[in-house]
């Protein structure tokens, strides 16, 4: 249990009468890639959400490296975390989005360094320093200065990426990082995915790159309405699939010949 | 229509530049305030700054700036007529400012708040370092186009006792019997410093950093 970077125990969670996860039970390793993939409304990146308490599960625990994320158990059963106990949870994960989210009023140096500076309290040559240092290894310290909108999506995502690792975070989140760019830009920030895995980073993914869950993951999680169906090595995923709904899944793909097993 | 009357006119309109440069930016300053408290969940504050919002609107200047001129002495506060020109103007058009605002809050992405709270920023934080930037930026034709209206409506504050560039105006067609020549140069110039201002928040707004995708 203690080598889990994340624990996911019963967590349930609905929108109004539509239940979007049920029941789910996952062990996330330290140090490993979990590849959340599923159909469209499986709830795989609301179970991300969860993870960083962006969506508030209606039963179940989440645990970061043993610390509840969101609520706590008290005398009285479970309470909300203060806002100031959410900002501690949450400080051991960065988080990537789909549609990157960058503040467009802040060059990228300004994105990397703002929460250096306004959370960290970091001087402001120290946290452009060590911003400038993310940025270089995203290999973006030649934009530095450039605002978001003079940045192509490949980029933006790989400012995001910086700007998640600057505040040296143990987990790394990422929602469906690459699907709102445009095909030949998702290689660029897959790379940078993969250099940070090789790095030990806990990274949960959640992504159609079949081709990334297949070689970077080390585990790979097939959601479907809500349910957790599978969950098991890339090679019994892709290689065996036992399960007749995550066959169908990967059929799609095969169909389409966007992913070839190794 | 002397030279020296042009003069005269010309440095009436630094009180009406100054007058409403000031209130302009104090009113922004309050909007800002103002919008927060509306949006801020809480029903006595977003209450109150309705209430503060439908007066300021719905009440012609010209009457709120005789209401705070004769109300401040009754409740024992003497201010110059400057002081009360700004009081005066500044509530107003932070009223409009407000509402101007709070379309600009409303449109910032939630995905720009939830990566600020991801990054460990608290509500202050993101309203200050976050959502007050992009609002400002989004709305910024609607503040210049208030910011306008202001500099216009300041000729409204002589009834304070301020000698701004309309005031002057008409004491000196009034003392010169030339009023065609003397209200023509005071509009000119109106129109001269509006234009300036217009030009200047263009270029401004081309040198904004991007706004946020839709």
């Amino acid at each position: 249990m203690t080598d889990s970077a994340i624990s996911i125990r019963n967590v349930s969670k609905q929108f109004g009468d539509t239940v979007v996860l049920r029941d789910i039970n996952l062990e996330v390793p330290k140090g490993q890639v979990s590849c959340l993939i599923g159909p469209s409304g499986s709830g795989k990146s609301t179970l991300l959400r969860c993870m960083a308490f962006l969506e508030e599960a209606n039963a179940g625990t989440i645990l970061i490296e043993g610390e509840p994320m969101g609520f706590v158990e008290g005398p009285n059963g479970r309470r909300r975390q203060t806002a100031a106990e959410l900002r501690v949870a949450r400080s051991k994960i960065g988080m990537v989005f789909q549609q990157f989210n960058l503040w467009p009023h802040m060059t990228a140096l300004g994105n990397v360094s703002a929460s250096l500076r306004r959370v960290r309290k970091m001087p402001r040559k120290e946290a452009e320093d060590k911003a400038m240092a993310q940025l270089e290894k995203v290999d973006l310290a030649p934009r530095a200065h450039h605002y978001p909108s003079q940045l192509s999506g490949g980029q933006q995502q790989r400012v995001a990426i910086a700007r998640a690792l600057a505040l040296d975070p143990v987990i790394m989140l990422f929602d469906e990082p690459t699907s709102a760019l445009d095909p030949e830009l998702t290689g660029e920030v897959l790379n940078v995915m993969r250099a940070l895995a090789e790095e030990g980073m806990t990274m949960v993914v959640v992504t159609h790159e079949i081709g990334f869950a297949a070689s970077v993951g080390h585990k790979v999680c097939f959601l479907d309405h809500g349910k957790l169906l599978f969950h098991d090595t890339p090679q019994k995923v892709f290689a065996a699939p036992r399960n007749p709904r995550l066959e169908q899944f990967l059929d799609t793909y095969l169909d389409r010949g966007a992913f070839l097993v190794q | 229509m002397t030279w020296h009357l042009f003069q005269l006119l010309l440095q009436a309109s630094l009180m009406t530049i100054f007058v409403s440069v000031l209130s302009i930016f104090a009113g922004l300053a309050l909007a800002v305030v103002l919008s927060a408290l509306r949006m801020s969940g809480n029903r006595w504050m977003a209450g109150g700054a309705v209430l503060f919002i439908s007066f300021f609107r719905g009440v012609p200047l010209l009457v709120q700036l005789l209401l705070i001129f004769n109300l401040l002495p009754v409740i024992g506060i003497t201010l110059p007529s400057l002081a009360t020109a700004i009081i005066g103007l500044s509530l107003s058009t932070a009223a409009y400012q407000a509402e101007n605002l709070r379309g600009g809050f409303e449109g910032v992405p939630i995905g720009l708040i939830e990566s600020a709270e991801m990054a460990g920023f608290s509500r202050m934080q993101t309203f200050v370092y976050i959502r007050t930037p992009i609002a400002l930026r989004m709305t910024f034709p609607a503040l210049v186009n208030e910011a306008i209206l202001i500099l216009k409506a300041s000729s409204l504050v002589s009834v304070v006792g301020m000698v701004e560039l309309t005031k002057m105006a008409q004491n000196l067609a009034a003392s010169t019997y030339q009023p065609l020549p003397i209200f023509a140069s005071a509009g000119l110039i109106y129109l001269v410093i509006n234009l300036i201002v217009a030009f200047a928040a263009r270029r401004a707004e081309d040198a904004l950093p991007g706004l946020p995708a839709k």
